[in-house]
């Protein structure tokens, strides 16, 4: 291999270029292992869990004898069984039992598992328990629940600047309205599992998919009463996990840990999809009440909204992602006086959860449903309306939480799509077509998105990545960060293979596991590459300063005069190849591992003031979408979308492509067929895909154009001026609901704000269009 | 008669003989637990979300086909004769990847990769049978695939790109298809087949009138056909249907015929089989018969296990009686015909004893002075269960109406016409007033139920207001008035 030509090729798989999914060859042909397909050893068993039929209950008589006697079944576990702390709320609040003792709180709370020779078995064991109820009054939403006074899961926060009430009084014009937005199931294809394999002294090892293995580590030991160091957990990949995979698994490898550890054997959880939907948190549903006072020209004087969500019985993340539906209450928009408080209600229904976004989406669209109202109340195009309240300069930059926007692109990106969707002649359009009276209305929407980056609480923005170079020049590497199908791992070892300067194959990541890198924060808030990515460089820094030592002093030259160019490295006038430098520099004794470490500067946040910078930065982007309505059935068709994106200078254009796409439709199904329906008794009757209706592709805009802002760059140092770009994209989807009231509107001539609650489901479409027909 | 007491398939390239299997084994978990093929993989369990897709291959008059199916929902025993392919089948000894993998890698059509095998499946299929797929015949083949993180679009890509990459002539399925033929056939031996597993039977009829012999025997017997509806009592509500009699692998009741006054629809014969039949007389079926269910769905689920199933929100049932279908329900020798109508007694009772099975059903040709339409309301526009079902079928003579059967689903215990919807139609004149007017009627003849599909007040509306659609669909301009497909 001639060296030198080497050198002046680039490497492959350098960041900034295409470059496909690490597994998508594993992906294709079925090879790809799951926790699921992990051989399992001889004498694994299986549990499963006994779920509560009762929303708020007392328990009078837990009777398992029938579950013990059932075929196959080697034992039970209850909150006796469990050798440490029965609790695995993530935030220390105690208030998540894994097994409920003496009360049920939601209809599907697990009470028990069975522990037996085959997932079948256990699976109907399960059943037979004999549960004896005293039932309690239940609260399902956040409404009843402020009814029954039910209370907050965690403390409320209020944002305020500026005078709201004095502000309101003042302003010419004054809406009040109430905007209800439906939760939503993760639906990861993958569901929860875990798989314990007992060890030695008080060791565990729990395959997992968890996007938060070290709190999964943190929580099994607590469960176990072991210390940390006993417990290792493994991720290799998720088959998807959206939020629903932060906390929620740490019950699973609980009780898959304690009975490992019990019967001394390998002991998986799978539950089928209607239990992982029954028992496992969601996106939380909130309701919204809303006033703005405006100016004659629609420009917002003041804003106050309370926002109730439907946090469920237990605190779990409800914390942040409440106080994060605030941070977002604003979106785009400068409101000069504000108030906001939000109400994180106690329900009787499934602790609500982590889901793309957490939180902000809900605090976006009551920031579009005000723009909305302006609009319709002044006749005027909503845009119009979105553009006249876009922050600015001169004092119109600051947030609700006091954080100063400083990279504001928000105006160029909704300019620029309008002018590439040609927004402006298709609504006339549209307007031309309503006024014919047809049946079917049309609707266009253009509503831009501005997200902040950054995990609120603050410690958790740091992460860890582990290199090791061996002697033949392969790189090994383990970062903290989880693979969900992100393209996580592909993108950090595009960030690792141009520190080196190696080619992109040269570098394996292998399994995310608690033993390689410790105290990892969950994968989550878009943070993965930007946190893991720099910890990564980092460790591939430190090494490469070793090197350079190494080459100096070997070759009796400057440090300035040793280069690594592509699979080569130049000291002085010698080119030798990465592979012959490594094993030269092995051969010298250089220590080739690393432990890298990074932590996300500028940031504070003081949650009692309601002040501070909790994001690092922000990431933006705008859809503009187009819907045709049925009139008389409610039914619809999303006919085009164009997508204009910020994902700064991007590590993997073809990666973010696929994010912005997959967040979009999932935003798109969050308002529009994704419908969680409980009964009065509690039940959630919409707990699996038979039930639970998340798009196809058929549900795919007709036409469906995405980009992305290419001349943006992170103003801040992230990794190679990259932005995070897992959750902004999603609220993308608003553009779909916001279009879908606008050809609402049209049945009483854009008078009205057709106030559409979400999801817009057929049946609300049509009912709000008989309502405006009056 | 003569029994076997194994179940004999091809699994890939291996032979497979089971001498026990109970009522309940699933396709899934023979490949997944027992063989270790974990390719194929288990997102829901009941046939929605496409994860668990493979293909079967089976001999029907003769002519070996592979069509789709869910692996999660299709019972074991059912498989013998068939040769299955799983994803693990795809690229080549030498790991050279197949053209449809080779588009999916290259247009980034996985992320997760947890739908990915079965995309793969579903696709596979559509590019056997149609290499130049349009999009919407590439939307239509993945109604039964649910992916949760790429949105689609470069699934999309990926399948109109998979013929850049390869010929299905090329393809393995196809150069073994002599010799998977001969096999298939000699699998086939005209025999009963009788498998067992703890005390859970099955039973294979030989033919039709050894299927009447079984039900004689056996009258307590579950029957199934494609196990779309009772696949899902064992996977979801854990029952015990043994003993399972089989049905769907008799040529005899896969037949289809079209005479001068019927069609002749066998009880076995899926939605996929009949589609072409029914949308031949009758158009409008063809955009209704893409709106049940998925691919793998249509390919499994019969047009009888629909009927017989007796759900008042079965797509099917509310079309057949607007048609003024029939149909013959057989008990050893001794056979009787019904109306369709009369068939649906109540909610979870129908019109057939012990012992007895649904042997055809026999659908009307098109009569002169007709009008059909038929409307399906669901929450989300593909592979969804209808909240509204309508089906129209108004005679209309000298611009009078002269006859109208307007059936309904999802709209009370059983599937029903609108009595007094119709009385109010027959005399009037063909007219937007008219029908709007006879909508008004449907309170009468209807109180929904309130559940996770639709409130009431919306099935009320909706059937109301599809009157209305009716009309306009009728009109020369549509085009303000209809979604596009
Ligand atoms: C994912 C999914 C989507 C679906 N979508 C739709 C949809 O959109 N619209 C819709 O209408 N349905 C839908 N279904 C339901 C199902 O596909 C139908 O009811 C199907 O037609 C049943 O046919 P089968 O052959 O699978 O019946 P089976 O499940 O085999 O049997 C159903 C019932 O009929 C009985 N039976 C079957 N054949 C006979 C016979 N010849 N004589 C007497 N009894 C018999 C069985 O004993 C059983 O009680 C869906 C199902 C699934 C799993
Ligand atoms: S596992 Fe979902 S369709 Fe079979
Ligand atoms: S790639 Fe994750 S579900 Fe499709």
């Amino acid at each position: 291999m001639n060296v030198q030509k080497s050198a002046n090729a680039p490497i492959k798989g350098a960041v900034n270029s295409d470059l496909r999914h690490d597994s998508a060859i594993k992906h294709v042909t079925g090879r790809a292992e799951y926790c699921d397909d992990i051989a399992e050893p001889i004498g694994t068993l299986h549990a499963y869990l006994g779920l509560s039929t009762k929303a708020h209950a007392l328990l009078r008589d837990v009777d398992l004898s029938a579950v013990r006697a059932a075929p196959g079944v080697v034992g039970v576990l209850t909150a006796d069984d469990i050798p440490g702390v029965n609790d695995v709320s993530p935030t220390g609040r105690n208030d998540e039992p894994i097994f409920a003792t003496e009360k049920v709180e939601f209809w599907g709370q697990p009470m028990f598992a069975v522990v037996a020779e085959t997932r079948d078995a256990a699976r109907r064991a399960a059943k037979l328990a004999q549960i004896t109820y005293e039932d309690l009054p239940h609260a399902l939403d956040p409404e009843a629940a402020q009814e029954a006074g039910m209370g907050y899961v965690t403390p409320p926060l209020t944002l305020k600047r500026g005078e709201a009430e004095s502000a309101m009084s003042k302003a010419a014009h004054r809406i009040k309205g109430k905007l209800r937005v439906g939760g939503q199931d993760h639906m990861y294809l993958e569901g929860h599992i875990a798989f314990a394999i007992p060890g030695e002294d008080d060791d565990v090892i729990v395959h997992s998919s968890t996007q938060h293995p070290s709190e999964a580590q943190h929580m099994v030991a607590h469960v176990l009463s072991v210390p940390s160091n006993a417990v290792t957990i493994n991720v290799r990949r998720m088959g998807g996990g959206f939020g629903g995979k932060e906390t929620q698994m740490n019950l699973f490898c609980s009780v898959a840990a304690v009975a490992a550890k019990k019967w001394n054997r390998g002991v998986k959880i799978r539950p089928d999809r209607d239990d992982d939907m029954s028992a496992t948190g969601k996106r939380h549903d909130f309701v919204i009440d809303y006033e703005v006072g405006f100016d004659d020209d629609g420009v917002i004087e003041a804003v106050t909204g309370d926002f109730a969500a439907r946090c469920g019985f237990s605190s779990d993340l409800s914390g942040p992602v409440t106080d994060r539906a605030l941070f977002h209450a604003d979106n785009a928009y400068y409101y000069p006086n504000v108030l906001l408080n939000s109400h994180p209600m106690k329900t009787n229904t499934v602790s609500n959860t982590a889901f793309r976004g957490f939180g902000g989406p809900q605090g976006v669209i009551a920031a579009e449903r005000i723009m909305e109202e302006i609009a319709y109340h002044r006749r005027l195009d909503s845009l119009e309306v979105r553009k006249r309240n876009f922050y600015g300069d001169n004092g119109r930059d600051v947030t609700p939480y006091h954080q100063t926007v400083e990279d504001n692109i928000a105006p160029r990106i909704c300019q620029e799509l309008e002018d590439s969707a040609d927004y402006r002649a298709r609504r006339q359009a549209i307007l031309e077509w309503n006024a014919k009276g047809g049946t079917i209305r049309k609707g266009i929407a253009l509503t831009p998105v501005k997200f902040g980056i950054s995990f609120t609480a603050t410690w958790y923005n740091q992460a860890g990545a582990l290199l090791h170079i061996y002697s033949d020049g392969s790189v090994h590497l383990n970062h903290g960060g989880t693979e969900m199908g992100q393209g996580l791992n592909t993108k950090i070892a595009q960030i690792v293979a141009d520190e080196l300067q190696v080619d992109f194959d040269m570098i394996k990541i292998t399994k995310t596991t608690t033993e390689k890198v410790p105290n990892t924060s969950a994968t989550a808030a878009s943070s993965g590459s930007d946190l893991n990515g720099m910890a990564a460089r980092d460790a591939a820094r430190q090494i490469k300063e070793r090197l350079v030592a190494f080459a100096a002093e070997h070759w009796k030259t400057d440090a300035d005069a040793v280069r690594f160019l592509p699979n080569a490295v130049q000291v002085g006038d010698e080119i030798m190849s990465s592979r012959d430098f490594i094993k030269q520099a092995y051969m010298a004794r250089v220590h080739l591992s690393a432990a890298g470490f990074y932590k996300t500067p500028k940031i504070h946040w003081d949650r009692e003031t309601g002040q501070g910078r909790p994001f690092y930065y922000y990431a933006y982007g705008a859809a503009c979408s187009e819907v045709s309505v049925d009139t008389l059935t409610g039914e619809y068709r999303v006919e085009r979308t164009d997508i204009l994106h910020d994902v700064g200078k991007s590590l993997n254009p073809i990666l973010d492509v696929g994010q912005v796409e997959g967040a979009f439709i999932q935003g798109m199904g969050w308002l529009t067929t994704e419908e969680l329906w409980w009964d009065a008794q509690g039940q959630l009757r919409t707990h699996a895909p038979s039930t639970y209706k998340i798009p196809l592709a058929s549900d795919r805009p007709r036409i469906f154009n995405t980009n992305l802002a290419t001349w943006s760059e992170n103003k801040e140092h992230t990794m190679k001026r990259s932005k995070a770009v897992g959750e902004p994209p999603f609220m993308l989807g608003i553009s779909v609901f916001e279009a879908l009231s606008h050809a609402v509107a049209s049945i009483a001539d854009y008078r009205e704000c057709p106030r559409l609650d979400a999801p817009a489901t057929p049946e609300r479409v049509l009912m709000a269009v008989e309502r405006l027909k009056g | 008669m003569t029994t076997r007491s194994e179940i004999r398939f091809v699994l890939n390239n291996r032979d497979v003989t089971l001498d026990t299997v109970s009522a309940s084994d699933t396709l899934l978990d023979f490949l997944r637990i027992d063989r270790r093929l974990t390719g194929t993989k288990e997102g829901c369990a009941e046939g929605d979300c496409g994860a668990c897709t493979v293909l079967v291959g089976r001999l029907q008059n003769g002519v070996l086909r592979y069509e789709p199916v869910n692996a999660c929902i299709r019972l074991t025993a059912s498989l013998d004769a068939c040769h299955v392919v799983s994803v693990e089948y795809l690229s080549g000894p030498n790991g050279k990847l197949h053209p449809v993998q080779q588009a999916m890698v290259d247009h980034h059509g996985s992320q997760c990769g947890f739908c990915t095998p079965g995309f793969v499946m579903s696709l596979y299929a559509l590019w056997m049978g149609n290499p130049e797929p349009s999009e919407t015949e590439i939307e239509t083949a993945l109604q039964g695939n649910l992916c949760r993180c790429t949105g689609y679009e470069p699934i999309i890509k990926a399948a109109k790109a998979v013929t850049a990459h390869g010929s299905p002539a090329d393809d393995a399925l196809t150069l073994e298809r002599a010799a998977m033929t001969a096999k298939l056939a000699q699998l086939r031996d005209g025999k009963r087949v009788e498998v067992s597993s703890g005390g859970s039977r099955c039973i294979l009829p030989a033919s039709v009138d050894d299927l009447a012999e079984v039900l004689l025997e056996t009258p307590d017997a579950t029957i199934i056909a494609g196990a779309t509806d009772v696949g899902l009592w064992v996977t979801k509500f854990l029952r015990d249907i043994s003993p399972v009699v089989f049905l769907s692998h008799l040529d005899e009741l896969r037949q289809l015929d079209v005479t001068e006054d019927e069609i002749k629809i066998g009880a076995g014969v899926s939605y996929t089989d009949s589609r072409t039949a029914m949308s031949d007389d009758y158009p409008h079926l063809a955009a209704f018969w893409d709106r049940i269910a998925g691919w793998q769905i249509r390919s499994m689920g019969s047009i009888g296990g629909n009927i017989a199933n007796g759900s008042p929100i079965g797509d099917t049932p509310p079309v057949l009686i607007a048609l003024g279908a029939s149909i013959t329900l057989r008990k050893g020798g001794v056979r009787r015909t019904i109306p369709i109508e009369d068939f649906f007694i109540d909610y979870g009772k129908q019109d057939i004893s012990k012992g007895e099975f649904l042997e055809s059903i026999s659908v009307p040709r098109p009569a002169k002075d007709t009008i059909h339409a038929a409307y399906k309301i669901s929450k989300r526009r593909d592979e969804d269960i209808s909240s509204v079902c309508a089906a129209f079928n108004v005679t209309v003579e000298g611009g009078t109406i002269t006859a109208a059967r307007i059936a309904f689903g999802g709209m009370a215990a059983t599937p029903k016409r609108a009595a007094h919807a119709e009385a109010a139609l027959v005399g009037a004149a063909w007219s937007e007033a008219a029908l709007i007017a006879a909508a008004q009627r449907l309170g009468d003849d209807f109180s929904p139920l309130s559940d996770w599909r639709a409130s009431s007040d919306y099935r009320l509306q909706v059937s109301k207001n599809l009157f209305r659609k009716f009309w306009l669909d009728q009109q020369s301009d549509t085009a303000t008035n209809r979604l596009s497909a």
